[in-house]
């Protein structure tokens, strides 16, 4: 039996898996990224049915698969896996779901741990989906049940917005009672809404638009957008982590919170503005609701452009408030993050350097192969560029300087994003060939040890079909295959490098040598398992 | 309302800081707090430096600290301290491990010592004891918060590290 008194301390990211548990969830699937990987591992745990998928975009098609198989499915990554997504969402707001759909983007503001600071917000109003935000985790567990909820009554995806300080923050919550949002049953045909040919799409884009305006009136009508009242000389606009921040900078004025932040609660808005000397919206990132606000006629004051970047706090919002100029960017603090002593990567880092190699590289720890002492690293773009971007440049460098150009990429990038690279390197291979490192440590190290289809184990780290690398390599076209272990002799390895270079040819290297820390975070789950297993 | 007491811990992946603000927050949690608890994870793996801040008091809204109103930090080392020293509120307190006088015996090898060695690897457990004298946290709070956080085989020499740090530390 559920205790209502009963208080949970919380993370943002286990408060939504839990939510998840208590409105019947049957699926949850996603790519791991921080700051949201935490959601799909603690479902599992707490007994839900959670996957892995090699990316993004397979992610979110097997959650729409579900939904239209009457399920509730949610499906989590971090901001960047939404542009990954991106494809599937923008239609699967037109189609709709009989089930539901919740999709939670974990956006990094600040990016503590990613290759830039894209405000999703904007991607809720540009593919026509509602979104919430919450402020804390007891607003995650209670909007990822709304979300549902409203998901199924409108049959539409809604977007979770979150933030780093919303995942990753513990808050005090307490639980509602458990319901079931949807059933899947006998599979319902419904060709119009589903087979998005440009006849079907025409009307489902406008099915869309009258979605959204019922459900823009059910937002302006609820009890998540509240006015706090207070002075009337300043009225603050705020939604998700700004909201705290700006309550207590500015503990006297008049609030006017934002939960449902698209479709925007407009008459709401306009009816609050109206009624303070000051309206000012408080945002972390883009100015989304200002810009959307004002879209509206609605005269709100913003934040100056220097508080575009990074995080808001307390501190900022004072600022912001007072009219202050943004702050100088801070210089990172105390030690920068490293390698570890005895990582696989070091050698890999260390033989190109050697080699003066121009590298393309990914998305993972290896992309620390750029800090000193190994500066061994020319890019890194996004998941799997390292394949594209390094064919590119290969094409057009002068064939003495192509000679030099090397991409690398880890394991689950490989598998996330590189596998169609490889196909376009197989397919328009440069004039001076090219070689690709796969770095191939067994892991999604970067997020935390997660599982892909390369190691051949599931989320829950049971046995699944394992991913052979170099049988799928060689199945693209590319006959010059190496495995190697980078550690075991450093100057087979360098060799080896030398070898493909020099060739002229296609080849990829696997450089395969399992990660130190998953090594011994393993072997303690084993232990442990053992140990337990002893126990009558 | 009553302020908020506001703590950072601070210090270098495997340090132990995420474990001691988990200590904390839980001790605060159970004494009945509202509290919140904020920090960033990822790189710290790869030896990062890492900060976690903890709030509690009636009512918490934001989880960071604002800037320069610390009433505590907590650094594993002092070479730390520089780093956070500038969020400290005037009159706040900084530990570090030499607020605990006699905590580690300056004459002992910590390669050859094994007592001077488990010291100093619950650095954190030992100032979250010299913290405790500056909160009016119940005592079986701190030691369910300890028991909860830890192995059982470590419950005992912590549970001794955390009252040397509370008995030892200046204040």
């Amino acid at each position: 039996m559920l205790d209502p008194t009963e208080r949970l301390l919380l993370s943002g990211d286990a408060a939504v898996a839990r939510a998840a548990l208590d409105c019947g969830v049957h699926l949850g699937v996603g790519y791991p990224g921080t700051p949201s990987t935490e959601i799909l591992e603690d479902f599992s745990k707490l007994g839900g049915n959670a996957e892995w998928a090699p990316n993004e975009k397979v992610a979110l098609e097997v959650g729409i698969g579900a939904a239209f198989g009457g399920a509730a499915a949610l499906v989590t990554m971090k901001h960047v896996g939404l542009n990954v997504a991106a494809d599937p969402l923008f239609t699967v707001a037109y189609t709709g779901v009989p089930g539901a759909l919740v999709i939670v983007s974990a956006d990094d503001p600040g990016m503590h741990s990613s290759q830039n600071e894209q405000d999703n917000r904007n991607f809720a109003k540009a593919a026509g989906v509602p979104m919430f935000e919450p402020s804390d985790s007891q607003e995650a567990y209670d909007l990822t049940r709304e979300a549902f909820r409203l998901s199924h009554k409108h049959q539409i995806p809604v977007l979770l917005r979150m933030t780093t300080r919303t995942c990753h923050s513990q808050t005090v919550l307490r639980r509602a009672a458990p319901i079931r949002i949807t059933e899947p049953g006998a599979y319902q045909r419904d060709i119009k809404s589903r087979v998005m040919i440009p006849g079907y799409a025409r009307p489902a884009h406008r099915r869309l638009r009258a979605k959204l305006a019922a459900i823009e009136q059910e937002f302006t009508g609820s009890e998540l957008n509240y006015v706090v009242e207070g002075d009337r000389a300043l009225g603050i606009i705020a939604s998700g982590i700004s909201y705290v921040h700006a309550r207590e900078a500015a503990p006297e004025a008049s609030f006017l919170k934002l939960t449902t932040t698209h479709p925007l609660p407009v008459a709401l808005a306009r009816k609050f503005a109206a009624g303070v000397e000051r309206c000012i919206v408080i945002e972390e990132g883009d100015p989304y609701l200002v810009e959307n606000l004002r879209a509206h006629g609605i005269p709100v004051e913003g934040k100056d452009e220097g508080y575009r970047f990074g995080e808001l706090n307390v501190g900022l919002v004072r600022g912001i408030l007072a009219h202050a100029p943004a702050p100088e960017p801070a210089t990172p603090r105390g030690r920068p993050p490293q390698l570890c002593a005895g990582c696989p990567h070091r050698t890999v880092f260390a033989t190109l350097a050697r080699q003066n190699c121009i590298v393309t590289g990914d998305i993972g720890c290896y992309t620390l192969g750029v800090l000193p002492p190994f500066e061994a690293m020319d890019s890194c773009v996004c998941m799997g560029a390292s394949i594209g971007v390094g064919l590119g440049l290969r094409h057009v460098l002068p064939p003495e300087e192509a000679r030099r150009v090397v991409s690398v990429i880890g394991d689950s990038t490989f598998v996330h994003s590189g596998i169609t690279g490889l196909v376009e390197m197989a397919y328009n291979p440069p004039p001076t060939g090219h070689l690709v490192l796969i770095v191939d440590n067994g892991t999604t190290a970067m997020t935390g040890f997660q599982e892909h289809p390369g190691t051949g184990k599931v989320l829950d780290h049971s046995p699944a079909s394992k991913l052979s690398f170099e049988d799928l390599v060689k199945s693209i076209g590319i006959t010059r295959v190496h495995v190697i272990d980078p550690t075991e002799d450093m100057r087979a390895f360098s060799d080896l490098v030398k070898a493909c270079l020099d060739s002229g040819e296609l080849a990829v290297v696997i450089a395969r040598r399992p990660c130190l820390l998953a090594e011994r975070k393993q072997t303690a789950t084993e232990r442990a398992a053992a140990s337990q297993s002893c126990t009558p | 309302m009553k302020p908020v007491t506001n703590v950072i811990i601070a210090g270098v992946g495997g340090q132990g800081v995420v474990k001691a603000s988990d200590i904390l927050t839980e001790a605060v949690f159970r004494a009945g707090f509202d509290v919140k608890k904020s920090e960033i994870h990822g790189m710290s793996q790869r030896g990062g430096s890492v900060a976690s801040d903890i709030r509690f008091g009636e009512q918490v809204l934001s989880p960071m600290v604002p800037p320069g109103e610390a009433d505590f930090i907590l650094v594993m080392t002092e070479d730390e301290a520089e780093a956070v020293e500038s969020q400290l509120k005037a009159g706040g307190t900084l530990l570090t491990p030499e607020s605990l006088p006699g905590y580690i015996d300056e004459d002992a090898d910590a390669d050859e010592d094994e007592e001077t060695r488990l010291r100093l690897r619950c650095m954190n457990v030992a100032l979250l004891g010299g913290l405790s004298a500056f909160l009016d946290i119940p005592d079986t709070c701190w030691r369910e918060a300890l028991c909860a956080n830890l192995p059982k085989r470590a419950w005992e020499f912590n549970g001794k590290v955390f009252q040397l740090g509370r008995e030892l530390v200046d204040q």
